[in-house]
């Protein structure tokens, strides 16, 4: 890598990312799979132990997923410069795409074949949400950790039918989790 | 103004949606359809739709599609660099930590409490969605208004996602085809 001149290594790190994004359906999770696949096993920029680190990192940050890794790989191989490159490069496919398509969109929508399509596909949004529910939620249950447990009914309860800003169950959950982290450590630390 | 208020609204969905995918789904539909009123619900919903079919993330492309909506393309980009300005400073300073530190204990640690409400969040949202569906836009869920293809449909899907473990873009495309049969047929 240090063989090769950063001007360089900016460029193909700016068409790597572009094709990584203009190509992956399937959300956050594939793109980070494939952003190792490249960065570690094709060019081995980067260590697999650091980059698992570098996921996680981009998993757990607020903000699409595949944002985040773009610019955790960014910023590991190129610092600012290389963030901005991967960021500009993730986001141009999407940008156009969706441009293009809500041009069309209002003119799709009053055709009777497509809004009946449309309305269909509503369903099955809905269906698969209610899948990803399903495998996310009973992950939970299996855990049988009894504060996850608690705390699922509860966000539920409160965004469902008390009409609470997700907002404030992110941060307050969020909130739980340093107090539960740092109550832990310290129980760590006594023993 | 308007431009001031896309840029806000974006921020905040970039800024409080924890867990990638649909995570970004109640943080929109606040937003975008219950605060602004930007999107009718089952414009929200087509977003979605057209989101899973194309590439990219669900919120840089609802952040495009509304921004153009509402101001032009101008919109659009103020939208995006809404959504992605909290990535860009929390991503870089966690790095930027953890090149330093190598330590990620604290914020596994937020993300773990996270992951359950991230889970009750997306299900209501995805209630709203069905809401939608089986009782159209004014959502008054009454026995004799409800669209019982919808929920015939629904069902399907459901067991080719889960049982057979069918790709998500053709199930969905599958919904559309069957609803548009339905249509043809006069039920």
């Amino acid at each position: 890598m240090k063989t090769e001149k950063r001007s360089k290594i900016l460029i193909k790190l700016f068409f790597s990312t572009l094709c990584l994004s203009a190509f992956t359906f399937g959300g956050g999770y594939v793109i980070v799979t494939l952003l190792k696949k490249k960065f570690v096993d094709e060019y081995h920029w980067i260590e697999e132990d650091e980059m698992l680190d570098l996921v996680a990192i981009a998993q757990s940050a607020p903000g699409a997923i595949a944002v985040n890794g773009a610019i955790v790989v960014g910023y590991k191989l190129a610092g600012m410069l290389g963030a901005m490159v991967t960021i500009i490069a993730t986001i141009i496919p999407p940008l156009v795409i969706i441009s293009v398509i809500s041009m069309f969109y209002a003119a799709f929508r009053d055709n009777f074949l497509v809004s009946k399509m449309l309305e269909g596909m509503q369903t099955g949004v809905g269906a698969v949400i209610a899948s990803v529910v399903w495998q996310m939620g009973t992950d939970v249950v299996k855990s049988k950790k009894p504060v996850s447990i608690l705390i699922m009914v509860s966000a539920f309860a409160a965004t469902c039918f008390f009409g609470v800003n997700v907002v404030i169950v992110v941060l307050v959950c969020a909130l739980l989790g340093v107090v539960r982290t740092l109550l832990t450590h310290r129980k760590e630390e006594l023993k | 103004m308007i431009l001031f208020q896309l840029f806000l609204s974006f921020l905040q969905i970039g800024a409080f949606s924890f867990g990638g995918g649909y995570a970004a789904v109640p943080l929109i539909q606040s937003q975008i359809v219950n605060r602004h009123g930007w999107l009718s619900m089952s414009e929200f919903t087509d977003l979605i739709t057209i989101s899973q079919m194309t590439p990219g993330p669900i919120a840089v492309n609802s952040a495009t599609f509304v921004g153009i909506k509402i101001a032009g393309f101008a919109g659009a980009i103020v939208a995006t660099l809404g959504c992605i300005l909290p990535s860009c400073i929390i991503v870089t300073l966690i790095a930027r930590l953890y090149l330093k530190y190598r330590n990620l204990a604290l914020l596994q640690g937020v993300l773990g409490s996270l992951r359950p409400a991230v889970v009750a969040m997306i299900a209501s949202a995805g209630i709203s969605i069905l809401v939608t569906a089986f009782w159209g836009p004014e959502a008054v869920i009454a026995f004799a208004a409800t669209n019982w293809v919808m929920i015939a449909i629904f069902l399907l899907c459901l067991v080719l996602l889960l049982k057979v473990k069918l790709d998500p873009i053709l199930v969905m495309v599958l919904a559309g085809v069957l609803n548009l049969a339905a249509a043809a047929a006069g039920l």
